[in-house]
């Protein structure tokens, strides 16, 4: 899966704030495996800071609530209740907190309600330590990070169904949004996506974003579904 | 996919087995003490008292005449089955022996033990299976001359002793429930459970009946009516002293039994590991030294690992998800270059769709070979008027009309094969842009399917 997570270069470079533009975001990383933090620390180096470590949901909720820190990276599966669970304590509290959940997991139920409860992007282990560090500031400026395989789910859940859907501007996506997707689930980086649609890279954000808003607030079955399976609703 | 290596390498997970039911095998002692493993301090008395206690009222399978119903009586008695059988011949005559023969036949679980009878001799076997001919003529003979006896001398018994009986009977049943083997059964099954409720039901209902009836022919029944409500509110005080600690006996052979089903589901998580991820982890330690081979080694576990987590569906034939998805496991452990398959939606497999997938696998085979990356992306997407299926690679790509007319690879295998079966291939690919086949095959109209 190398390569579609090497957006960062095409990011636009116009505000001075951006993590992309050289602010060194604040991280906390929270995995149960000790080894695998180490690994993501030593990997990262110095694209960001890693200011906090947690290996539980306690211990995380603890560690996020005083460091404050820019970004979390966030395991699915945590002792304690899993990162949903982490989500659910620190969102309300500390809304402007960046959730990248990275897993090792690859269903769709993880996927699924990891994001619903808050989370802007999906990775998986096998990420390489470039590509992660650009995903990290790609979510710490607020945009989301989709998978191939994220894509894919989010097209499965979103795709024509008989049942008419509740909410039209929420669960159902636009053609747009869908070409993104497509693109992004055929292995297409974001300057790619961009290249074959004709439009500019902040545009593909914006489609991201809006896929990722209309997944987490949408109630269509298909997401309920998921989202009761890791019990969410 | 066997991997050469002995199991023994890893004693350390070697797992005991679950617990064997109670019952006489030579075993059955260990694997009860095994089961304590797993249960409460409680268990301890019940080794003791499988082993002190009489065996359990069976009917008898091997040994047997009608029924197996006085063998298995005599059994459970610990006595001669001749003495068993000369008894309720005696009882025969008056008529009660027959109900009793009949009710026990009715109530009393023929012996599991017998269906595990390893005697070597089939010829043994099938003499102690058959019914002796000339002893049920002899036991016939006998009963008529009895019975020609208390026609004479006897006459009809007092209807007193049938009531005596049907308690007696009642009392047996009960009490043959309460046996600690009879118990375990009621834990570990639950099908069993209704039939043994039917039998106690039965047993209490005789009891009552003996007991009523022997009173009201004693012409004592409005006497005892007094006594009766004494001993009904008697036994309902003790019921509510009672019915908590049976709750609460009842709640503990339940967390036991979660308990034993944890345990088994971790022994079974541990037999899978210890047979896939334990060996494919020493056979990578063993290829250390060749990098395509370790990770083709663990790409394989991981699908492995993943197929078994997350239970995806293995009916390759059937479906277009799961047969891409299978295509290209094929190809990755082949040709050891990762490949990444995403689907969206699934619909049935037809001729057009197989030879999509055929044409997949050829792309997929292609970018593994000349693609030189560490990974594919493959993406399928079915619409309600096609299907749809790109193999994209990021490698050098290459110049598609300087590809030699005569390399069947790309022209015949794709182009070819798609344009046969009404679909559609295209190749996009320049030279440093990587290269991406798009399949297109059209679906038969959605009439057929929904």
């Amino acid at each position: 899966m190398r390569g579609w997570y090497s957006q960062v270069e095409s990011h636009d470079v116009g505000e001075e704030n951006t993590f992309a533009s050289g602010r060194i975001p604040r991280i906390v990383i929270v995995d149960d495996h000790h080894l695998f933090r180490s690994g993501v620390r030593g990997e990262l180096g110095d694209a960001v800071d890693v200011v906090g470590e947690a290996g539980d949901v306690d211990e995380a909720v603890r560690v996020i609530s005083e460091q404050r820190p820019d970004l979390v990276l966030l395991d699915v599966h945590l002792p304690g209740g899993g990162g949903i669970e982490v989500l659910r304590r620190i969102l309300p509290k500390h809304p402007e907190i960046r959730f990248l959940a990275l897993s090792v997991s690859d269903a769709a139920e993880d996927v699924i309600g990891v994001i619903r409860a808050g989370a802007r992007g999906y990775v998986t282990k096998t990420i390489s330590g470039t590509e992660l560090a650009d995903a990290i500031v790609r979510v710490a400026d607020g945009d989301a990070v989709f998978s191939p395989r994220l894509a894919g789910f989010v097209l499965d859940a979103f795709a024509a169904t008989d049942a008419p859907p509740v909410d039209p501007e929420l669960d159902r996506l636009t053609q747009r949004e869908r070409e993104v997707l497509r693109l992004i689930a055929r292995g297409y980086a974001y300057k790619e996506v961009a290249r074959e649609l004709f439009i500019s890279v902040k545009t593909v954000e914006t489609h991201v974003s809006s896929v990722l808003r209309k997944l987490q607030l949408s109630n269509r079955h298909e997401l309920s579904r998921w989202a009761t399976a890791r019990k969410l609703v | 996919m066997v991997f050469p290596l002995p199991i023994r390498e890893f004693p350390d997970l070697t797992l005991n087995s679950g617990p064997g039911g109670p019952g006489s095998s030579p075993d059955a002692d260990r694997a009860a003490r095994q089961a304590c493993w797993y249960q409460a301090d409680e268990c301890e008395e019940t080794v003791t008292a499988t082993r002190e206690e009489p065996p359990q009222l069976y009917r008898s399978t091997d040994d047997r005449l009608l029924g197996g119903v006085c063998s298995g009586l005599a059994r459970h008695l610990g006595i001669d089955p001749v003495v068993a059988r000369l008894a309720l011949l005696a009882l025969a005559v008056g008529g009660i022996g027959v109900a009793v023969y009949l009710v026990l036949l009715l109530l009393v679980p023929p012996d599991p033990e017998a269906e595990e009878d390893t005697t070597a001799d089939p010829e043994e076997r099938t003499r102690r299976k058959g019914r002796d001919i000339s002893q049920i003529l002899a036991y016939i003979a006998l009963a008529a001359g009895l019975g020609m006896l208390f026609l004479f001398f006897g006459g009809v018994l007092d209807p007193l002793l049938w009531f005596l009986v049907f308690g007696a009977l009642g009392g047996t049943i009960l009490w043959q429930q309460a046996n600690p083997a009879e118990r375990d059964e009621w834990v570990a099954s639950t099908t069993l459970r209704g039939k043994a409720w039917i039998r106690t039901g039965l047993g209490v209902l005789l009891v009552i009946v003996g007991v009523i009836g022997f009173l009201a022919f004693q012409q004592q029944l409005h006497e005892a009516r007094a006594g009766l409500t004494f001993a009904l509110t008697l036994l309902a005080g003790i019921g509510l002293i009672v019915a908590p600690w049976i709750i609460g006996l009842v709640r503990e052979r339940d967390r036991e039994r979660r308990e034993r089903i944890r345990s088994q589901e971790r022994a079974e998580l541990a037999a899978h590991i210890h047979d896939s991820v334990l060996h494919t982890l020493t056979l990578i330690q063993r290829r250390a030294d060749d990098p395509r081979e370790v990770q083709r080694l663990a790409r394989v576990q991981e699908r492995a690992l993943r197929n078994w987590l997350y239970q995806r569906r293995t009916d390759v034939d059937l479906t277009l998800s799961p047969a891409l998805e299978g295509v290209a496991a094929e190809v990755e452990e082949v040709h050891g270059v990762p490949i990444e398959v995403v689907c969206v939606g699934d619909c049935p497999l037809n001729d057009g769709l197989r030879a999509t997938l055929q044409a997949a696998r050829e792309a997929m085979v292609n970018a593994s070979k000349y693609a030189g990356v560490d990974t594919i992306s493959v993406f399928c997407e079915v619409e309600p008027d096609e299907v749809l299926v790109f193999i994209r690679d990021r490698g050098p790509g290459f110049d598609l009309d300087a590809v030699p007319a005569d390399r069947m690879g790309v022209r015949g295998s794709i182009i070819g094969r798609m344009e046969r079966h009404g679909g559609h291939a295209r190749i996009r690919t320049a030279p440093g842009e990587g290269t991406e086949v798009q399949l297109r095959m059209p679906r038969p109209s959605p009439s057929g399917e929904t």
